[in-house]
């Protein structure tokens, strides 16, 4: 050791217990930076600490980073922190995650910073040990041997998930992932890398500030109101590309803008959204396309500039409140500040200028700005001036400012940026071919992702009752037609049951004119209504004058019920129920043409789908009959072709089958389900988890206003049925053999 | 039926009403003609202010009539009253309006159902004449009476529009709300407050007629800007009173709202 001859601060040398080597070139600073920033208890608690981070025999690269970085970090957020952290570190270095410890440390100055508070830290750290935790996974028993997966990744992506989610956001971020991949180390990984799908979709749905999604249609009104735009948008994520930093812009496609913003400088987020659209939409009302050709990228940019602040004040005239949000937003360079011999100040002396314009308190004394801010206002002085005008007016002033250093490769971008303002592609217009390399997209795209058949992919969500709360887009659904068969197997069951048919035939006729409804206040009608005539005879005695309507009349109100019925076509459909001579599915089949004919007489709209699943990633939903078709022979040529196999995953078909629902115009809207089991899938254990599902789905229905009834074949269905669909929601048909005659009965039954 | 009181049907104070376009001269020319009018146009546009304002400029009697839906064909020409001595026949404002050569205005005609309209019909071409058959009387109708309707396409459903053979009895007038010059001279007139200010309502109102059909059954009308401004010289603040006068009559969408406030927030500075 060789300690006494170096420092400067022997004493405090000796607390530190820790040799290695590297310590001793810049102890000193170290030790300045600890004493300008602790207290002397604090000064005591960091060496111990390091002390402790230096015991633990990884390396100098935590000791470096503690000694380094804890000082700051305890002034920001209070001096417990050092022992909390040595404590951790400590306490990893026990465990099998020993590993992750020089990423720990590395992510605690960017969360210090973000998170600001002691106790902000503190919640923090519970979060990420309680992940620690549940992912180190043991072989046998109690001992942790195997180190976390996910813990290693996630640290990596801890300073880009604070500035994405608040607290709460990144707890349940990281339980999601917790809980759904703590046995799939691999999947793990991807997750909370930020890899996978659901990582990104769980992160969206987490993230805070104002969403675009949510606000949608207050923008779409906003562009309406304000600026008799109809535009179409496109947002962009600006979660996944730090390096490009996407601005808005608009093209023939949309106007681009991004998916999220906070709330910036005491400007709502929402009000951001409407002051990125007012400007491109300024854009489109006043900006005329220029030839770029003749103007080198400083012309360019110079004149970019200019247009955009004509357009500013052109948005101000309009709309005067507007001023305050710029004005917020608009960076303030500072004069000065750029220091032309070392770096490109093109951009500075634009953000200056363009500040200039807009705040008459700028106080710049560059007489270049100035007297281009006084010839900017005499262009705008008397009307709107044009695009034309700045194009002229930005040239010269980049002629009158240029300097030697512009074209240094540092440009300054320091208060600069203007992130409401698009980066106007829009304005320019290339005549000859430029030589710098563009992503080429006028390429026919591959045909890799043409579907076999059927409609796009849909994709549901699905409840989790172990976390109350939905996987978001977990299941996806695909539908398509179902194949035809022989139409006439349909005619022959019809003959077959053509007693039953007559007999549900008379129940129909019977069922067909529904209830009256009484119409009152009548001048003339078929009866007299008593209460209004006695109230108009008491009127007449007390001398005021009798309302003359005092008869009523009936009328018929007509069936208004919309049905869908949705059939299980899992594989156990092909089972032949004991005593029975036939399948389930040809029951179903029989059952279900009867109550297809059955309806068809009665005129209500109904609909048949079938649906089965092999896994959460392919669930089929096969259309049958829809609202609008008839009972012809292409629906009974699919019906005839039924074919069963696979799972139940309920809850995705119920949900793609209320969307149908949804769109029909109806007074009484019904799902009937008919089905010979419990909702279950191969990649599934718990059987509980897809009937809490199908039970959410129900209530979601049930909340739109449809109701929903379960058939079901299933005779020990008593122990779940319940659960599901709720009291009177469903009915068990325990003779199988009498599906056909009991169906087409329910359904009167319920409807009437 | 002599003891009708004419005067009270007269406007006795010239109603404040800004020319448009020809309207002025198109009325008076159906007048002139007896032709019957139909005036269409949004709620609040100044339909029957122009009405009121050609009533007084032609000296005539003006009898409005606001329908509803409960309204009976009765209630147009007048029914028999029981009193003491037996019956009492009652004219109803129609009949009066005939009798003593009014103009009769049925504002918002489409409220009225289609059996009720259609006892106008006589009324409305070259016969002019109006049969009351419970009563047993034929009227012919004075010279000077005429009959004008208005009806505001906008909101009102596809069940309630008028029958073709109600529609081509009238000639039609469309109104719309006026160009924003008018609007602010209108709104700075009749609430007597500074252009300036009226500029900035009909510029909040022109942002809300915009949204019209796409969550806004109907645009914010100039009477509504008339009750902002109204407000506005009782003390209010500009913002508030936009508030209370623009915004909470119109809508209860969150989004639209939303859209309004920030509106009037961005052109009241």
């Amino acid at each position: 050791m060789t300690t006494e001859v170096t420092t400067e601060y022997p004493h405090h040398r000796k607390q530190l217990k820790c040799s290695f080597e590297q310590i001793e070139d810049c102890f000193d600073d170290y030790m300045k930076d600890a004493l300008r920033n602790l207290s002397n208890d604090g000064v005591s608690q960091y060496l111990s600490g390091a002390s402790l981070v230096c015991m633990i025999g990884r390396g100098w690269e935590p000791v470096s980073i503690y000694l380094e970085e804890m000082p700051q970090m305890a002034k920001r957020v209070g001096e417990p922190i050092l022992e909390i952290v040595s404590k951790h570190v400590w306490d990893m270095s026990r465990s099998p995650n020993g590993k992750a410890i020089p990423p720990f440390m590395q992510c605690l100055p960017e969360a210090s910073r973000r998170l600001g508070t002691l106790e902000q830290m503190q919640h923090f750290f519970d979060i990420l040990f309680d992940m620690l935790d549940k992912t180190t996974t043991s072989v046998h028993g109690h001992h942790k041997t195997h180190s976390s997966q996910g813990f290693l990744v996630l640290l990596n992506q801890i300073p880009y998930l604070l500035s994405q989610l608040s607290l709460e956001g990144l707890k349940n971020w990281i339980e999601y992932g917790v809980r759904n991949y703590s046995d799939h180390p691999e999947r793990q990984k991807d997750y909370f890398s930020i890899q996978s799908a659901d990582a990104k979709a769980m992160l969206q749905r987490e993230r805070h500030g104002t969403l675009y999604m949510d606000n949608e249609r207050k923008l779409d009104m906003y562009m309406r109101s304000m600026w008799q735009a109809e535009e179409y948008f496109v947002p962009y994520s600006l979660g996944f590309d730090e390096l490009r930093k996407p601005q808005p812009y608009y093209d023939e496609l949309g106007m681009r803008v991004p998916d999220v913003y906070d709330d910036l400088k005491g400007v709502r987020g929402i009000n951001r959204y409407r002051l990125t659209l007012a400007h491109m939409a300024a854009h489109k009302r006043w900006t005329e396309r220029q030839v770029a050709d003749n103007l080198s990228p400083f012309q360019r940019i110079a004149v970019e500039a200019f247009e955009d602040s004509r357009i500013e004040q052109l948005i101000i005239r309009e709309y005067p409140g507007l001023k305050k949000y710029f004005l917020a937003l608009h960076p303030a360079p500072i004069e000065g500040d750029c220091e032309s011999e070392k770096e490109s100040c093109v951009r500075h002396r634009l953000a200056m200028f363009s500040r200039a314009v807009l705040d008459e308190n700028h106080g710049y004394q560059n007489p270049d700005i100035l007297e281009y801010l006084e010839k900017f206002q005499d262009a705008l002085q008397d009307g709107e001036s044009s695009t034309k005008e700045m194009l002229n007016l930005a040239v010269s002033f980049t002629a009158k400012t240029r300097r030697q250093s512009d074209l240094l490769p540092r440009v300054r971008f320091e208060n600069t940026e203007i992130d409401y303002r698009d980066d106007n592609r829009h304005m320019w217009l290339f005549i000859e071919e430029s030589d710098e390399p563009e992503d080429d997209t006028s390429e026919p795209q591959s045909s890799e992702t043409v579907e076999p058949e059927g409609l796009p992919p849909r994709h549901y969500h699905e409840w989790d009752y172990n976390t109350t709360s939905f996987k978001p887009d977990w299941v996806t659904l695909y539908e398509s037609l179902h194949a035809p068969g022989n139409a006439s197997v349909i005619d022959s069951i019809l003959e077959k049951h053509s007693a039953l048919a007559n007999y549900l035939k008379r129940i129909l006729d019977l069922l067909k004119p529904q209830q009256y409804t009484r119409v009152r206040y009548q001048e003339d009608g078929s009866e007299l209504d008593l209460d209004i005539a006695i109230r108009s005879l008491i009127d007449f005695k007390s001398g005021s004058q009798p309302d003359p309507r005092i008869n009523m009349s009936h009328e018929h109100s007509g069936r208004d019920f919309a049905v869908l019925l949705l059939m299980d076509l899992s594989a156990s459909l092909n089972d032949v129920p004991d005593g029975c001579t036939q399948s389930i599915l040809e029951l179903s089949r029989e059952a279900v043409t009867l109550l297809g004919w059955s309806i068809e007489q009665l005129g209500d709209k109904f609909a048949i789908a079938g649906f089965h699943s092999d896994t959460r990633h392919n669930v089929r939903y096969h259309h049958i009959k829809g609202f609008s078709e008839h009972w012809d022979d292409s629906v009974k040529a699919r019906l005839a072709a039924l074919e069963p196999g696979f799972s139940t995953r309920m809850g995705a078909a119920v949900r793609h089958a209320s969307h149908y629902l949804e769109g029909q115009k109806a007074d009484k809207k019904l799902l009937l389900i008919l089905t010979d089991g419990e909702p279950a899938d191969i990649d599934v254990s718990d059987d509980k988890l897809l009937i809490e599902d199908t039970h959410k789905a129900v209530d979601e229905l049930s909340s739109k206003g449809i109701h929903t009834h379960c058939i079901t074949l299933d005779k020990k269905a008593d122990d779940y049925i319940q659960d599901i669909f709720g009291p009177g929601g469903y009915s068990v048909i325990d003779h199988v053999e009498k599906l056909p005659e009991k169906l087409p009965l329910l359904f009167t039954a319920l409807t009437s | 039926m002599s003891d009708i009181d004419i005067e009270q049907y007269k406007i006795t104070e010239e109603p404040f009403y800004e020319v448009q376009e020809d309207e002025v001269a198109l009325y008076e020319a159906a007048y002139d003609a007896r032709l019957p009018v139909m005036i269409k146009g949004p709620t609040g546009c100044g339909k029957s202010r122009f009405i009121e304002h050609m009533a007084y400029k032609l000296g005539k009697p003006l009898i409005t009539v606001a329908c509803n839906e409960d309204m009976t064909a009765s209630d147009l020409v007048g029914r028999y009253l029981l009193d003491a001595n037996g019956t009492r026949w009652l004219d109803g404002p129609l009949t009066t309006a005939a009798r003593i050569g009014a103009i009769c205005y049925l504002d918002e005609i489409v409220e009225a159902r289609q059996d009720t309209t259609v006892v106008i019909h006589p009324l409305t071409d070259h016969r002019r004449t109006l049969p009351l058959d419970k009563k047993g009387e034929l009227i012919e109708a004075h010279p000077d009476f005429q009959l004008v309707i208005s009806y505001n396409p906008g909101y009102q459903s596809l069940m309630k529009d008028l029958k073709q053979s109600t529609k081509q009895r009238f000639t039609g007038l469309d109104f719309d709300y006026p160009d924003s010059k008018v609007e602010t001279a209108i709104v700075a007139k009749e609430a007597s407050i500074d252009e300036e200010v009226a500029g900035r309502l009909v510029k909040i109102a022109h942002t809300a007629r915009h949204l019209k059909g796409h969550g806004l059954d109907e645009g914010i009308s100039t009477r509504l800007l008339v009750y902002a401004a109204t407000l506005m010289n009782k003390g209010i603040e500009a913002k508030r009173a936009c508030h209370m006068a623009l915004v909470n009559p119109i809508t209860d969408d969150k989004d639209i709202r939303s859209t309004l406030i920030h509106s009037i927030d961005t052109i009241f500075g």
